[in-house]
Protein backbone atom coordinates (compact mmCIF):
# COMPACT_ATOMS: atom_id res chain seq x y z
CA UNK A 1 0.00 0.00 0.00
CA UNK A 2 1.09 3.54 -0.68
CA UNK A 3 1.07 6.28 1.96
CA UNK A 4 -2.12 7.68 0.45
CA UNK A 5 -3.81 4.30 0.54
CA UNK A 6 -2.78 3.81 4.16
CA UNK A 7 -4.15 7.23 5.01
CA UNK A 8 -7.48 6.48 3.42
CA UNK A 9 -7.66 3.14 5.24
CA UNK A 10 -7.16 4.94 8.57
CA UNK A 11 -9.78 7.55 7.69
CA UNK A 12 -12.16 4.84 6.62
CA UNK A 13 -11.70 3.02 9.95
CA UNK A 14 -12.23 6.23 11.94
CA UNK A 15 -15.29 6.97 9.82
CA UNK A 16 -16.70 3.60 10.70
CA UNK A 17 -16.22 4.22 14.42
CA UNK A 18 -17.67 7.75 14.38
CA UNK A 19 -19.86 7.87 11.27
CA UNK A 20 -21.40 11.30 11.86
CA UNK A 21 -18.12 13.19 12.15
CA UNK A 22 -16.69 15.17 9.21
CA UNK A 23 -13.16 13.90 8.59
CA UNK A 24 -12.40 15.82 5.39
CA UNK A 25 -10.51 18.60 7.18
CA UNK A 26 -8.50 16.41 9.52
CA UNK A 27 -5.00 17.86 9.84
CA UNK A 28 -2.14 15.39 9.65
CA UNK A 29 0.16 16.87 12.27
CA UNK A 30 -2.34 17.49 15.09
CA UNK A 31 -3.46 14.62 17.37
CA UNK A 32 -6.61 13.09 15.91
CA UNK A 33 -8.32 13.14 19.28
CA UNK A 34 -7.93 16.93 19.47
CA UNK A 35 -9.80 17.34 16.20
CA UNK A 36 -12.66 14.87 16.48
CA UNK A 37 -14.56 13.42 19.40
CA UNK A 38 -12.73 10.16 19.80
CA UNK A 39 -12.09 8.70 23.25
CA UNK A 40 -9.40 6.26 24.30
CA UNK A 41 -11.75 3.32 23.73
CA UNK A 42 -12.43 4.47 20.18
CA UNK A 43 -8.70 4.95 19.64
CA UNK A 44 -8.10 1.35 20.71
CA UNK A 45 -10.63 0.29 18.09
CA UNK A 46 -8.55 1.83 15.31
CA UNK A 47 -5.65 -0.38 16.35
CA UNK A 48 -7.87 -3.43 16.81
CA UNK A 49 -9.42 -2.91 13.38
CA UNK A 50 -5.95 -2.77 11.78
CA UNK A 51 -5.16 -6.08 13.38
CA UNK A 52 -8.46 -7.61 12.39
CA UNK A 53 -8.17 -6.53 8.78
CA UNK A 54 -4.44 -6.74 8.08
CA UNK A 55 -2.98 -8.72 10.96
CA UNK A 56 -0.88 -5.75 12.06
CA UNK A 57 0.28 -5.95 15.67
CA UNK A 58 0.84 -2.62 17.38
CA UNK A 59 2.42 -3.07 20.83
CA UNK A 60 0.80 -1.03 23.61
CA UNK A 61 3.95 1.09 24.01
CA UNK A 62 3.71 2.26 20.41
CA UNK A 63 0.13 3.57 20.70
CA UNK A 64 1.31 7.20 21.15
CA UNK A 65 3.03 7.03 17.74
CA UNK A 66 -0.40 6.70 16.16
CA UNK A 67 -1.79 9.82 17.79
CA UNK A 68 -1.67 11.90 14.59
CA UNK A 69 -2.65 10.94 11.06
CA UNK A 70 0.90 11.63 9.77
CA UNK A 71 2.40 9.64 12.65
CA UNK A 72 0.07 6.72 11.92
CA UNK A 73 0.98 6.68 8.23
CA UNK A 74 4.70 6.83 9.00
CA UNK A 75 4.40 4.05 11.57
CA UNK A 76 2.24 1.80 9.43
CA UNK A 77 4.06 2.32 6.11
CA UNK A 78 6.76 -0.33 6.66
CA UNK A 79 4.14 -2.72 8.06
CA UNK A 80 1.68 -2.24 5.20
CA UNK A 81 3.88 -1.66 2.17
CA UNK A 82 3.61 -5.26 1.04
CA UNK A 83 -0.14 -5.56 1.46
CA UNK B 1 -5.76 -24.54 24.78
CA UNK B 2 -9.50 -24.78 24.21
CA UNK B 3 -10.11 -21.03 24.23
CA UNK B 4 -8.14 -17.82 24.29
CA UNK B 5 -10.62 -16.41 26.81
CA UNK B 6 -13.16 -18.11 29.03
CA UNK B 7 -15.78 -15.82 30.55
CA UNK B 8 -17.68 -16.89 33.67
CA UNK B 9 -21.26 -15.62 33.61
CA UNK B 10 -23.55 -14.49 30.79
CA UNK B 11 -24.76 -11.32 32.47
CA UNK B 12 -24.44 -7.83 31.06
CA UNK B 13 -20.69 -7.60 31.65
CA UNK B 14 -19.81 -11.10 30.46
CA UNK B 15 -21.82 -10.72 27.26
CA UNK B 16 -20.36 -7.28 26.53
CA UNK B 17 -16.82 -8.54 27.09
CA UNK B 18 -17.63 -11.53 24.89
CA UNK B 19 -18.85 -9.34 22.03
CA UNK B 20 -15.63 -7.31 22.08
CA UNK B 21 -13.44 -10.38 22.10
CA UNK B 22 -15.42 -12.33 19.52
CA UNK B 23 -15.57 -9.34 17.17
CA UNK B 24 -11.79 -9.07 17.21
CA UNK B 25 -11.39 -12.73 16.40
CA UNK B 26 -10.60 -14.16 19.83
CA UNK B 27 -11.68 -17.70 20.46
CA UNK B 28 -14.02 -17.07 23.36
CA UNK B 29 -16.53 -19.04 25.39
CA UNK B 30 -18.99 -17.88 28.02
CA UNK B 31 -20.13 -20.41 30.61
CA UNK B 32 -23.40 -19.65 32.38
CA UNK B 33 -24.76 -21.61 35.32
CA UNK B 34 -28.40 -20.86 34.56
CA UNK B 35 -30.64 -21.79 31.70
CA UNK B 36 -31.19 -18.06 31.21
CA UNK B 37 -28.79 -15.20 30.53
CA UNK B 38 -28.77 -11.93 32.46
CA UNK B 39 -27.28 -12.72 35.88
CA UNK B 40 -28.30 -9.94 38.24
CA UNK B 41 -30.38 -8.41 35.45
CA UNK B 42 -32.35 -11.35 34.23
CA UNK B 43 -36.04 -12.10 33.80
CA UNK B 44 -38.54 -14.81 34.67
CA UNK B 45 -42.07 -15.97 33.94
CA UNK B 46 -44.67 -16.44 36.61
CA UNK B 47 -48.43 -16.74 36.48
CA UNK B 48 -48.29 -16.36 32.70
CA UNK B 49 -46.53 -13.01 33.01
CA UNK B 50 -43.00 -11.93 32.28
CA UNK B 51 -41.07 -10.07 34.94
CA UNK B 52 -37.68 -8.43 35.00
CA UNK B 53 -35.48 -9.29 37.95
CA UNK B 54 -33.68 -6.09 38.70
CA UNK B 55 -34.50 -3.52 36.11
CA UNK B 56 -36.48 -0.50 37.27
CA UNK B 57 -34.92 1.79 34.75
CA UNK B 58 -31.74 1.98 32.80
CA UNK B 59 -29.62 4.92 33.88
CA UNK B 60 -27.24 6.91 31.63
CA UNK B 61 -29.90 7.78 29.07
CA UNK B 62 -28.80 10.50 26.65
CA UNK B 63 -30.35 11.50 23.34
CA UNK B 64 -28.88 10.09 20.14
CA UNK B 65 -26.82 13.20 19.28
CA UNK B 66 -24.63 13.03 22.42
CA UNK B 67 -21.42 11.16 21.77
CA UNK B 68 -19.07 11.33 24.72
CA UNK B 69 -21.17 9.71 27.42
CA UNK B 70 -21.16 6.14 28.75
CA UNK B 71 -24.18 4.92 26.78
CA UNK B 72 -23.05 6.04 23.29
CA UNK B 73 -19.55 4.90 24.21
CA UNK B 74 -20.72 1.38 24.87
CA UNK B 75 -22.93 1.31 21.79
CA UNK B 76 -19.90 2.18 19.65
CA UNK B 77 -17.75 -0.38 21.39
CA UNK B 78 -20.35 -3.10 20.82
CA UNK B 79 -21.06 -1.98 17.24
CA UNK B 80 -24.70 -1.36 18.14
CA UNK B 81 -27.08 1.37 17.05
CA UNK B 82 -29.01 3.46 19.61
CA UNK B 83 -32.29 2.01 18.33
CA UNK B 84 -31.12 -1.54 19.14
CA UNK B 85 -31.91 -0.96 22.83
CA UNK B 86 -35.21 0.77 21.98
CA UNK B 87 -34.94 2.99 25.03
CA UNK B 88 -37.91 5.14 26.00
CA UNK B 89 -37.15 8.02 28.38
CA UNK B 90 -38.80 8.47 31.77
CA UNK B 91 -41.46 11.06 32.59
CA UNK B 92 -40.59 12.44 36.03
CA UNK B 93 -39.03 11.00 39.15
CA UNK B 94 -39.13 12.29 42.69
CA UNK B 95 -37.18 12.08 45.92
CA UNK B 96 -39.66 12.41 48.75
CA UNK B 97 -38.52 13.08 52.30
CA UNK B 98 -40.65 14.27 55.25
CA UNK B 99 -39.22 17.77 54.94
CA UNK B 100 -38.93 18.24 51.17
CA UNK B 101 -39.61 16.79 47.74
CA UNK B 102 -37.17 17.05 44.85
CA UNK B 103 -38.09 16.27 41.26
CA UNK B 104 -35.87 15.29 38.36
CA UNK B 105 -36.30 14.18 34.77
CA UNK B 106 -33.81 13.68 31.95
CA UNK B 107 -33.10 17.41 31.71
CA UNK B 108 -30.34 18.14 34.21
CA UNK B 109 -31.13 21.88 34.30
CA UNK B 110 -34.58 21.05 35.63
CA UNK B 111 -33.10 19.19 38.61
CA UNK B 112 -30.60 21.96 39.36
CA UNK B 113 -33.41 24.54 39.41
CA UNK B 114 -35.56 22.30 41.60
CA UNK B 115 -32.73 21.87 44.13
CA UNK B 116 -32.15 25.62 44.23
CA UNK B 117 -35.89 26.39 44.53
CA UNK B 118 -36.21 23.97 47.45
CA UNK B 119 -32.92 24.83 49.12
CA UNK B 120 -32.23 28.47 48.21
CA UNK B 121 -29.60 28.80 50.95
CA UNK B 122 -27.66 25.91 49.45
CA UNK B 123 -27.55 27.30 45.90
CA UNK B 124 -23.86 28.27 46.00
CA UNK B 125 -22.89 25.10 47.82
CA UNK B 126 -24.75 22.97 45.30
CA UNK B 127 -23.00 24.71 42.39
CA UNK B 128 -19.72 24.07 44.17
CA UNK B 129 -20.59 20.38 44.47
CA UNK B 130 -21.39 20.28 40.76
CA UNK B 131 -17.96 21.71 39.95
CA UNK B 132 -16.31 19.06 42.14
CA UNK B 133 -18.35 16.35 40.41
CA UNK B 134 -17.48 17.56 36.91
CA UNK B 135 -13.78 18.02 37.66
CA UNK B 136 -13.40 14.51 39.07
CA UNK B 137 -12.01 11.78 36.83
CA UNK B 138 -14.27 8.93 37.89
CA UNK B 139 -12.90 6.59 35.24
CA UNK B 140 -9.36 6.61 36.63
CA UNK B 141 -8.90 2.99 37.64
CA UNK B 142 -5.99 3.89 39.92
CA UNK B 143 -7.62 6.65 42.01
CA UNK B 144 -7.50 6.34 45.80
CA UNK B 145 -10.93 5.76 47.41
CA UNK B 146 -12.42 8.90 48.97
CA UNK B 147 -15.52 9.09 51.19
CA UNK B 148 -18.41 10.69 49.30
CA UNK B 149 -20.13 11.59 52.59
CA UNK B 150 -17.09 13.63 53.53
CA UNK B 151 -16.89 15.42 50.20
CA UNK B 152 -20.63 16.09 49.85
CA UNK B 153 -21.33 16.99 53.48
CA UNK B 154 -18.34 19.32 53.66
CA UNK B 155 -19.71 21.16 50.62
CA UNK B 156 -23.45 21.13 51.37
CA UNK B 157 -24.28 22.20 54.90
CA UNK B 158 -27.91 21.05 54.98
CA UNK B 159 -27.91 17.35 55.94
CA UNK B 160 -31.39 16.86 54.45
CA UNK B 161 -30.19 17.92 51.01
CA UNK B 162 -27.13 15.64 51.38
CA UNK B 163 -29.39 12.71 52.23
CA UNK B 164 -31.77 13.50 49.39
CA UNK B 165 -28.93 13.53 46.85
CA UNK B 166 -27.51 10.28 48.21
CA UNK B 167 -30.83 8.43 48.35
CA UNK B 168 -31.33 7.52 44.65
CA UNK B 169 -27.59 7.14 44.04
CA UNK B 170 -27.26 4.62 46.86
CA UNK B 171 -30.43 2.68 46.07
CA UNK B 172 -29.40 2.29 42.43
CA UNK B 173 -25.84 1.14 42.86
CA UNK B 174 -24.06 1.29 46.17
CA UNK B 175 -22.54 -1.77 47.80
CA UNK B 176 -21.29 0.08 50.86
CA UNK B 177 -23.31 0.73 54.01
CA UNK B 178 -23.83 4.36 55.10
CA UNK B 179 -21.23 5.84 52.79
CA UNK B 180 -20.18 5.63 49.18
CA UNK B 181 -16.87 5.86 47.40
CA UNK B 182 -16.67 9.30 45.78
CA UNK B 183 -15.75 7.99 42.33
CA UNK B 184 -18.83 5.78 42.51
CA UNK B 185 -20.87 8.77 43.68
CA UNK B 186 -19.76 10.75 40.62
CA UNK B 187 -20.59 7.88 38.27
CA UNK B 188 -24.05 7.49 39.81
CA UNK B 189 -24.68 11.25 40.02
CA UNK B 190 -23.96 11.67 36.33
CA UNK B 191 -25.83 8.54 35.28
CA UNK B 192 -29.01 9.46 37.20
CA UNK B 193 -29.17 13.25 37.50
CA UNK B 194 -27.08 14.56 34.58
CA UNK B 195 -28.13 11.84 32.15
CA UNK B 196 -31.29 10.02 33.13
CA UNK B 197 -33.68 7.09 33.17
CA UNK B 198 -35.09 5.13 30.26
CA UNK B 199 -36.50 1.68 29.68
CA UNK B 200 -37.07 -0.54 26.68
CA UNK B 201 -40.77 -1.34 26.36
CA UNK B 202 -39.91 -5.05 26.41
CA UNK B 203 -37.78 -4.62 29.52
CA UNK B 204 -34.38 -6.17 30.13
CA UNK B 205 -34.98 -8.93 27.54
CA UNK B 206 -34.60 -6.33 24.80
CA UNK B 207 -31.04 -5.61 25.90
CA UNK B 208 -30.12 -9.24 26.56
CA UNK B 209 -31.51 -10.46 23.24
CA UNK B 210 -29.45 -7.88 21.37
CA UNK B 211 -26.28 -8.82 23.24
CA UNK B 212 -26.70 -12.58 22.80
CA UNK B 213 -27.50 -12.22 19.10
CA UNK B 214 -24.48 -9.99 18.53
CA UNK B 215 -22.15 -12.25 20.50
CA UNK B 216 -23.20 -15.32 18.54
CA UNK B 217 -23.07 -13.49 15.22
CA UNK B 218 -19.40 -12.71 15.87
CA UNK B 219 -18.69 -16.36 16.55
CA UNK B 220 -18.75 -16.40 20.35
CA UNK B 221 -19.65 -19.64 22.06
CA UNK B 222 -22.22 -19.70 24.86
CA UNK B 223 -22.67 -22.70 27.13
CA UNK B 224 -25.83 -22.59 29.24
CA UNK B 225 -26.50 -24.63 32.39
CA UNK B 226 -22.80 -24.92 32.74
CA UNK B 227 -21.62 -24.05 36.24
CA UNK B 228 -17.97 -23.72 37.15
CA UNK B 229 -17.01 -26.04 39.99
CA UNK B 230 -13.46 -24.87 40.55
CA UNK B 231 -10.49 -23.10 39.03
CA UNK B 232 -7.34 -25.22 39.11
CA UNK B 233 -4.27 -23.09 39.70
CA UNK B 234 -0.54 -23.58 39.43
CA UNK B 235 2.41 -21.20 39.17
CA UNK B 236 0.29 -18.14 39.85
CA UNK B 237 -2.07 -18.90 37.00
CA UNK B 238 -5.40 -20.54 36.35
CA UNK B 239 -4.39 -23.73 34.58
CA UNK B 240 -7.84 -25.11 33.88
CA UNK B 241 -11.49 -24.68 34.69
CA UNK B 242 -13.44 -27.62 36.05
CA UNK B 243 -17.15 -27.57 35.33
CA UNK B 244 -19.85 -29.15 37.49
CA UNK B 245 -20.54 -31.63 34.68
CA UNK B 246 -16.96 -32.91 34.93
CA UNK B 247 -15.71 -31.23 31.79
CA UNK B 248 -12.33 -29.49 31.95
CA UNK B 249 -11.73 -26.35 29.94
CA UNK B 250 -8.36 -24.75 29.33
CA UNK B 251 -8.13 -21.08 28.46
CA UNK B 252 -5.27 -18.60 28.26
CA UNK B 253 -7.25 -16.03 30.22
CA UNK B 254 -10.28 -16.19 32.47
CA UNK B 255 -12.60 -13.24 32.94
CA UNK B 256 -15.02 -13.76 35.81
CA UNK B 257 -18.21 -11.82 36.34
CA UNK B 258 -19.28 -14.07 39.23
CA UNK B 259 -18.20 -11.52 41.86
CA UNK B 260 -14.87 -11.17 43.66
CA UNK B 261 -15.61 -13.26 46.73
CA UNK B 262 -17.56 -15.73 44.64
CA UNK B 263 -14.66 -16.12 42.20
CA UNK B 264 -12.06 -16.55 44.95
CA UNK B 265 -14.20 -19.31 46.42
CA UNK B 266 -13.77 -21.22 43.16
CA UNK B 267 -10.01 -21.34 43.58
CA UNK B 268 -8.71 -24.73 44.59
CA UNK B 269 -6.09 -23.37 46.98
CA UNK B 270 -7.52 -20.20 48.44
CA UNK B 271 -7.54 -19.20 52.09
CA UNK B 272 -11.22 -18.41 52.72
CA UNK B 273 -10.66 -16.92 56.18
CA UNK B 274 -9.92 -13.44 54.87
CA UNK B 275 -12.88 -13.36 52.50
CA UNK B 276 -15.73 -12.56 54.89
CA UNK B 277 -14.84 -8.91 55.27
CA UNK B 278 -15.08 -8.48 51.50
CA UNK B 279 -18.64 -9.77 51.28
CA UNK B 280 -21.34 -7.22 50.55
CA UNK B 281 -24.23 -6.74 52.98
CA UNK B 282 -26.66 -4.67 50.95
CA UNK B 283 -29.65 -6.61 49.73
CA UNK B 284 -33.29 -5.96 49.03
CA UNK B 285 -36.79 -7.32 48.97
CA UNK B 286 -38.82 -6.44 45.95
CA UNK B 287 -42.60 -6.66 45.61
CA UNK B 288 -44.14 -6.57 42.17
CA UNK B 289 -47.82 -5.67 41.98
CA UNK B 290 -49.74 -6.22 38.77
CA UNK B 291 -52.88 -4.07 38.55
CA UNK B 292 -56.10 -4.24 36.59
CA UNK B 293 -55.84 -0.57 35.68
CA UNK B 294 -53.10 1.76 34.69
CA UNK B 295 -51.41 4.03 37.27
CA UNK B 296 -52.05 6.91 34.89
CA UNK B 297 -55.81 6.35 35.26
CA UNK B 298 -55.28 6.84 38.98
CA UNK B 299 -53.64 10.16 38.23
CA UNK B 300 -50.11 8.91 38.83
CA UNK B 301 -47.52 9.90 36.23
CA UNK B 302 -44.28 9.62 38.18
CA UNK B 303 -41.73 7.12 36.89
CA UNK B 304 -39.71 6.45 40.04
CA UNK B 305 -40.34 7.59 43.61
CA UNK B 306 -37.46 7.41 46.08
CA UNK B 307 -38.91 7.85 49.54
CA UNK B 308 -37.64 8.22 53.04
CA UNK B 309 -39.86 8.46 56.11
CA UNK B 310 -37.45 9.06 58.94
CA UNK B 311 -35.55 12.16 60.05
CA UNK B 312 -32.39 10.97 58.31
CA UNK B 313 -31.79 8.51 55.47
CA UNK B 314 -30.08 5.28 56.53
CA UNK B 315 -28.68 3.07 53.81
CA UNK B 316 -27.56 -0.07 55.58
CA UNK B 317 -28.42 -3.67 56.31
CA UNK B 318 -31.47 -3.34 58.58
CA UNK B 319 -31.65 -5.03 61.99
CA UNK B 320 -35.00 -6.50 61.04
CA UNK B 321 -36.09 -8.45 57.96
CA UNK B 322 -37.07 -5.37 55.96
CA UNK B 323 -36.63 -1.63 56.41
CA UNK B 324 -39.78 0.09 55.17
CA UNK B 325 -38.67 3.52 56.39
CA UNK B 326 -37.15 4.12 52.98
CA UNK B 327 -37.60 2.55 49.58
CA UNK B 328 -38.02 2.87 45.85
CA UNK B 329 -41.34 2.68 44.02
CA UNK B 330 -41.02 2.16 40.30
CA UNK B 331 -43.90 2.40 37.88
CA UNK B 332 -42.77 0.67 34.66
CA UNK B 333 -45.82 2.09 32.84
CA UNK B 334 -44.64 5.65 33.24
CA UNK B 335 -42.01 5.79 30.55
CA UNK B 336 -42.64 7.51 27.26
CA UNK B 337 -43.65 4.39 25.34
CA UNK B 338 -45.34 4.72 21.96
CA UNK B 339 -47.83 2.06 23.11
CA UNK B 340 -48.88 1.60 26.74
CA UNK B 341 -47.91 -1.59 28.57
CA UNK B 342 -50.72 -4.17 28.70
CA UNK B 343 -51.11 -4.02 32.49
CA UNK B 344 -50.47 -1.57 35.28
CA UNK B 345 -47.58 -2.32 37.58
CA UNK B 346 -45.78 -1.07 40.65
CA UNK B 347 -42.45 -2.42 41.86
CA UNK B 348 -41.46 -1.60 45.42
CA UNK B 349 -37.90 -2.15 46.65
CA UNK B 350 -36.73 -1.99 50.27
CA UNK B 351 -33.49 -2.72 52.10
CA UNK B 352 -33.49 -6.17 53.68
CA UNK B 353 -31.36 -8.38 55.89
CA UNK B 354 -30.10 -11.55 54.23
CA UNK B 355 -29.11 -13.38 57.42
CA UNK B 356 -32.52 -12.95 59.01
CA UNK B 357 -34.34 -14.15 55.91
CA UNK B 358 -31.93 -17.03 55.50
CA UNK B 359 -32.38 -18.47 58.97
CA UNK B 360 -36.19 -18.76 58.75
CA UNK B 361 -37.82 -22.16 58.40
CA UNK B 362 -39.87 -22.71 55.29
CA UNK B 363 -43.20 -21.99 56.99
CA UNK B 364 -41.83 -18.93 58.83
CA UNK B 365 -40.36 -17.67 55.58
CA UNK B 366 -43.77 -17.81 53.90
CA UNK B 367 -45.49 -16.17 56.85
CA UNK B 368 -42.92 -13.39 57.05
CA UNK B 369 -43.16 -12.75 53.34
CA UNK B 370 -46.92 -12.31 53.63
CA UNK B 371 -46.61 -10.07 56.68
CA UNK B 372 -43.94 -7.84 55.18
CA UNK B 373 -45.83 -7.59 51.92
CA UNK B 374 -48.65 -5.92 53.85
CA UNK B 375 -46.23 -3.61 55.68
CA UNK B 376 -44.52 -2.63 52.44
CA UNK B 377 -47.86 -1.97 50.75
CA UNK B 378 -49.07 0.10 53.67
CA UNK B 379 -45.99 2.30 53.41
CA UNK B 380 -45.96 2.53 49.60
CA UNK B 381 -49.51 3.82 49.31
CA UNK B 382 -48.49 6.88 51.33
CA UNK B 383 -46.52 7.94 48.25
CA UNK B 384 -48.56 6.66 45.34
CA UNK B 385 -52.34 6.37 44.88
CA UNK B 386 -53.81 3.57 46.97
CA UNK B 387 -53.84 0.72 44.44
CA UNK B 388 -54.64 -2.06 46.91
CA UNK B 389 -58.09 -2.78 45.47
CA UNK B 390 -56.68 -3.06 41.92
CA UNK B 391 -54.08 -5.76 42.50
CA UNK B 392 -54.52 -8.85 40.32
CA UNK B 393 -51.17 -10.52 40.89
CA UNK B 394 -48.27 -10.21 43.33
CA UNK B 395 -44.77 -11.57 43.25
CA UNK B 396 -42.14 -10.93 45.89
CA UNK B 397 -38.49 -11.83 46.10
CA UNK B 398 -36.17 -11.64 49.09
CA UNK B 399 -32.38 -11.61 49.59
CA UNK B 400 -32.62 -15.39 49.82
CA UNK B 401 -34.25 -15.56 46.38
CA UNK B 402 -31.52 -13.35 44.95
CA UNK B 403 -28.82 -15.53 46.45
CA UNK B 404 -30.43 -18.70 45.15
CA UNK B 405 -30.63 -17.45 41.57
CA UNK B 406 -27.46 -15.40 41.28
CA UNK B 407 -25.12 -17.15 43.73
CA UNK B 408 -24.17 -13.79 45.18
CA UNK B 409 -22.98 -14.05 48.76
CA UNK B 410 -25.66 -12.57 51.08
CA UNK B 411 -27.84 -11.85 48.04
CA UNK B 412 -25.77 -8.66 47.75
CA UNK B 413 -26.93 -7.31 44.41
CA UNK B 414 -24.24 -4.63 44.29
CA UNK B 415 -21.52 -7.04 45.33
CA UNK B 416 -18.58 -6.32 47.57
CA UNK B 417 -18.04 -2.80 48.98
CA UNK B 418 -14.40 -3.15 47.94
CA UNK B 419 -14.18 -2.86 44.18
CA UNK B 420 -11.32 -4.27 42.13
CA UNK B 421 -11.18 -1.40 39.65
CA UNK B 422 -8.20 -2.68 37.68
CA UNK B 423 -9.88 -6.09 37.45
CA UNK B 424 -6.61 -7.76 38.47
CA UNK B 425 -6.37 -10.61 40.92
CA UNK B 426 -3.35 -12.32 42.50
CA UNK B 427 -3.38 -14.71 39.54
CA UNK B 428 -1.76 -13.54 36.29
CA UNK B 429 -4.50 -14.65 33.93
CA UNK B 430 -7.63 -14.26 36.09
CA UNK B 431 -9.55 -10.99 35.92
CA UNK B 432 -12.75 -9.66 37.48
CA UNK B 433 -15.43 -7.85 35.50
CA UNK B 434 -18.96 -6.72 36.30
CA UNK B 435 -20.38 -5.67 39.65
CA UNK B 436 -17.21 -6.18 41.69
CA UNK B 437 -14.98 -4.41 39.20
CA UNK B 438 -16.92 -1.33 40.13
CA UNK B 439 -19.03 0.04 37.28
CA UNK B 440 -22.61 -0.60 38.35
CA UNK B 441 -26.02 -0.59 36.76
CA UNK B 442 -26.80 -2.09 33.38
CA UNK B 443 -24.75 0.41 31.40
CA UNK B 444 -21.98 0.25 34.00
CA UNK B 445 -21.87 -3.53 33.89
CA UNK B 446 -21.56 -3.56 30.10
CA UNK B 447 -18.83 -0.90 30.25
CA UNK B 448 -17.05 -2.98 32.85
CA UNK B 449 -16.99 -6.00 30.57
CA UNK B 450 -15.82 -3.85 27.67
CA UNK B 451 -13.07 -2.12 29.67
CA UNK B 452 -11.72 -5.32 31.14
CA UNK B 453 -11.75 -7.09 27.76
CA UNK B 454 -9.89 -4.11 26.28
CA UNK B 455 -7.41 -3.71 29.11
CA UNK B 456 -6.49 -7.30 29.81
CA UNK B 457 -6.98 -9.03 26.50
CA UNK B 458 -7.15 -6.80 23.43
CA UNK B 459 -4.38 -4.39 24.43
CA UNK B 460 -2.10 -7.18 25.53
CA UNK B 461 -1.77 -9.24 22.41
Amino acid sequence: MTRDQIKSVILEIIGQIIPDEDLSNLKGDIPIREQVELDSMDFLDIIMELRKRYGIEVPENDYPKLATLDGSVAYLEPLMKNL
Amino acid sequence: MDYEVLIIGAGMSGLAAGIRLAYYGKKVCIVEKHHRVGGLNSFYNRGGRRFDVGLHAMTNYVSANVRLAPLPKLLRQLKLKPEDFALCPQQMSIIKFPQKTLRFNNDFGFFVRDVIDNFPHQADNFQKLLRTVFEYDELNLYAKPVSAREVVCSTISDPILCDMIFCPLMFYGNAQENDMEFGQFVIMFKSIFCEGFARPRAGVRQILDVLVRKYKAYGGELKMRCAVKSLQCANGRVESVLLENGEIIRAEKVLSSAGYVETMKLLSDYDFSQLDSFAGQISFVECIFVLNRSPRDMGYNTTITFYNNSDRFYYRKPDKLVDVSSGVICCPNNFQFDQPLPEGMFRVTNLANFDLWNELSESEYKAQKAAWLEAILGEAVKFVPDFRDSIVYVDMFTPKTIQRFTDRVNGAVYGSPYKVKTGKTHLDNLFICGTDQGFLGIVGAMLSGISMANLHVLQKT
